[in-house]
């Protein structure tokens, strides 16, 4: 009778590793197909990949062991047969994908720059920080300190922005374009859905006009209709104009995906809140806006990786970023046709970043278990 | 009745009163608004000389903004150290020499062929040596001076070499890759059909695509301006294996071009290239400058202003030329460091020679 209570041990197949892989990978012989088509392919390419970046690839020596300065000298170029990648030209070229044409001597401002800037999105990025607070106090002061360690001015000796480049102009577009489209694209959404005639349709026409254009034709708009509207005296910046372009251009975005949050709030949220006598900034302050933003936040980092990778497009209006780097060193006569080289080098920094902000997303979610349905149903 | 009577008389009042305080403060501030308005005229009137006095405007600033390519082999792209070389680098080089005797008080503007043209009108630059073709309309229409040519291109052909093929008359049914929508691609229809030979279109959007396609060989042929063609056959991997054909079916004259309406101007960037193709044709170079000072040939002398007052002509200093040929060289050795034989885009001088050797390079004489 004994042997009756014995608790039976499940099948082998649906536990352990067999059972995931059963589950999983070979549930039905779709699954099994579809799984060993993926493994062959993996298994073509991953070896292939790993070969050309890294075990032939030339870091900063070819095969006879020289220091590789121009494309002839790469192993790939010496004997096609053999090589693999030429990293050479990254390393040769780092300081510019980095720093652009910035003076060597004034470049410790732009490393205190880019370590302020992690040492601003650190409260942003770790809820528990300790003193968290006086490290948000430096988060919104960042920007000011950032434009004059990097611009000049305060006793810096001026660094013109066309001598800027590289990741710096990415990192200054996309980090500027995100952080004032938000405030902004949260007063249009406000705006759209405002009683008030007036406002509401000026936000809505501005909205739909940034949304009807591409991005190209307003850093076109920018970079050359402006000058000619404004009078020779006045000088702007060249980066000030584009910066201009791609915040009016994301904030037209990020205010329809906040109205998108905005419309998701039930309305006896607003009723509970008016009911209770809060004004209009109050109600939209404490009640609506922090459920709106927290159910955003997938669309709003999906617009801000947008952004990130639509700043390249200013190569267009002659401002070298990452990408515009690496195509002025493919028209360098000593580092021609390493076009994948470069490109890979480009695409693996932008899939960095990218990659870093959408886990930082998935993370605020967690955080903000914005998964939970909050009684709207 | 009465009432009301004195209520609009208060109301009438009131409004006067509000009318005449603003007319007052008008009044007042009449000053203020003369200021203004003499400020806006004053910003109207630079903006209109700012066009008359470049060279001035230059000088006063301390450094010449030069508008170049964003990067193309041979003509203007960063190197290593990020310092911009290539033959147009070397143009807007020599005229920041000629106004500053500095090699180095230049700052480059990167344009793209779309903000080119408005980037120059704008004031953004002072010049622009950007490999642009030297057309009619860009001349007048646009309002725009082209003072010379520092390159004459043209479209040309390459094929691999194993093709056998000596002249682009024999191409007869070969598959050409073609960027749409340009000029080459009419220039190409318009070459086959002279020829009575027939050819299969292989559309391309971008200079790289067609690089890959023929490389691939998916076309026999590319067509492009002959110095596109060069870099891209130094970028293949072996080189040798692809050649350029001798044909020439397009004329691409490029030069360095300044607003129009500022002569002035104008004359120094004119004469700063033409400075270097004229020591090319009497062997002044970089190395034998200093004893050419002492030449016995009156131009040389000229040039060089050991005679004659040609700088203060220009506004500038009297050796201005000499500093040019110093710190840039003469003509030939700015197109030998850049896109000479030598280089890997091996373009051998051709159209680009002396007249004296074949070429159609030109300068007028300097006295």
């Amino acid at each position: 009778m004994n042997e009756m209570n014995e608790v039976r041990k499940p099948p082998v197949a649906t536990t352990g590793f067999i059972g995931w892989l059963r589950i999983n990978l070979f549930f039905n012989w779709t699954n099994s197909l579809i799984t060993l088509f993926v493994i062959y392919c993996l298994y073509q390419f991953i070896p292939w990949i790993l070969d050309w970046t890294i075990f032939s690839a030339d870091f900063k020596y070819n095969y006879l062991g020289e220091q590789i300065t121009n494309q002839e000298m790469c192993s790939r170029n010496l004997d096609p047969e053999n090589g693999g990648a030429c990293w050479a030209v990254i390393y040769v070229r780092f300081y510019q994908f980095i720093y652009g044409f910035y003076p060597k001597v004034e470049v410790w401002r732009v490393n205190i720059a880019y370590a302020m800037l992690a040492l601003a999105l650190l409260p942003l990025l770790y809820a528990k920080l300790p003193y968290r607070k006086y490290f948000l106090y430096f988060t919104y002061i960042f920007p000011v300190i950032a434009y004059f360690l990097l611009n000049g001015g305060l006793g810096f000796t001026e660094v013109s922005t066309n001598k800027w480049g590289g990741l710096l102009v990415t990192l200054v577009l996309g980090c500027t374009g995100i952080a004032l489209a938000f405030p902004i694209g949260i007063m249009l959404a406000l705006g759209r859905r405002s009683k008030l005639p007036v406002i509401s349709m000026m936000c809505t026409l501005f909205i739909e006009f940034i949304r009807g254009v591409p991005l190209i034709t307003l850093l076109f708009f920018g970079m050359v209709m402006l000058p000619l509207f404004l009078p020779e005296g006045i000088d702007m910046d060249g980066l000030v104009r584009v910066l201009v372009a791609v915040t009016l251009f994301q904030s037209a975005y990020m205010a329809e995906v906040i109205r998108g949050g905005l419309q998701a709030i039930p309305p006896g949220q607003y009723e509970a809140a008016k009911s209770l006598g809060m004004s209009y900034w109050r109600m939209n302050l404490l009640i609506i806006l922090p459920q709106a933003i927290r159910i955003s936040i997938p669309p709003i980092v999906n617009t801000s990786i947008g952004l990130f990778k639509d700043t390249t497009l200013v190569i267009i209006v002659g401002i070298l970023d990452l990408l515009g780097i690496g195509r002025g060193t493919l028209a360098d006569t000593n580092w021609l046709g390493l076009s994948y080289e470069i490109y890979f080098f480009v695409s693996l920094v932008f899939f960095i970043f990218t990659f870093g902000m959408s886990r930082y997303s998935l993370y605020l979610e967690k955080k903000l278990k914005t998964g939970i349905n909050m009684g709207a149903d | 009745m009465h009432k009301s009577i004195i209520w609009i008389n208060l109301l009438i009042w009131y409004r006067e009163a509000i009318f005449e305080k603003r007319y007052l403060n008008n009044y007042l501030n009449g000053e203020n608004n003369m200021k203004k308005l003499l400020s806006i005229f004053a910003v109207a009137a630079f903006a209109f000389s700012a066009n008359a006095g470049t060279l001035d405007d230059v000088k006063n600033r301390g450094f010449l903004k030069c508008g170049v390519t964003t990067g193309l082999a041979g003509f203007a792209a960063p190197d290593d150290s990020g310092e911009w070389a290539g033959l147009d680098a070397d143009m807007c080089r020599a005229v920041a020499v000629a106004v500053f005797g500095d090699r180095s008080k230049v700052e480059f503007i990167t344009t793209t062929g779309k903000s080119r043209f408005p980037t120059l009108a704008s004031g953004e630059v002072d010049m622009l040596a950007r490999n642009t073709t030297w057309t009619i309309s860009r001349d007048v229409n646009l309002g725009f001076e082209f003072v010379g040519v520092n390159f004459y291109d043209g479209q040309g052909f390459m094929v691999p070499s194993a093709l056998g093929v000596s002249s682009a008359t024999e191409l007869d049914g070969a598959t050409v890759c073609i960027q749409t929508g340009t000029t080459t691609e009419l220039n190409l229809a318009d070459f086959f059909r002279l020829n009575g030979i027939s050819y299969e279109a292989l559309p391309i959007e971008t200079n790289d695509e067609g690089k890959e396609n023929l490389f691939a060989g998916r076309c026999d042929v590319y067509t492009t301006d002959a110095s596109g063609l060069s870099s891209t056959r130094a970028a293949a991997p072996n080189p040798d294996k692809w050649k350029v054909l001798p044909e020439i079916i397009s004329k691409e004259p490029l030069g360095p071009l300044v607003r129009h309406g500022d002569h002035q101007w104008g004359d120094v960037v004119r004469w700063s290239l033409n400075a270097m193709i004229i020591a090319e044709e009497l062997g002044v170079t970089s190395e034998n400058v200093d004893a050419q000072m002492s030449s016995n040939v009156p131009e040389v002398l000229r040039l060089l202003g050991v005679e004659g007052n040609y700088g203060e002509m220009l506004e500038l200093s009297n050796d201005w030329a000499y500093q040019i040929i110093k710190q840039i060289g003469n003509y030939s050795e700015s197109y030998e460091a850049n896109v000479g034989p030598d280089t890997p885009l091996e373009i051998a001088r051709g159209l680009n020679a002396l007249w004296t050797q074949g070429g159609i390079l030109y300068a007028p004489p300097f006295r």
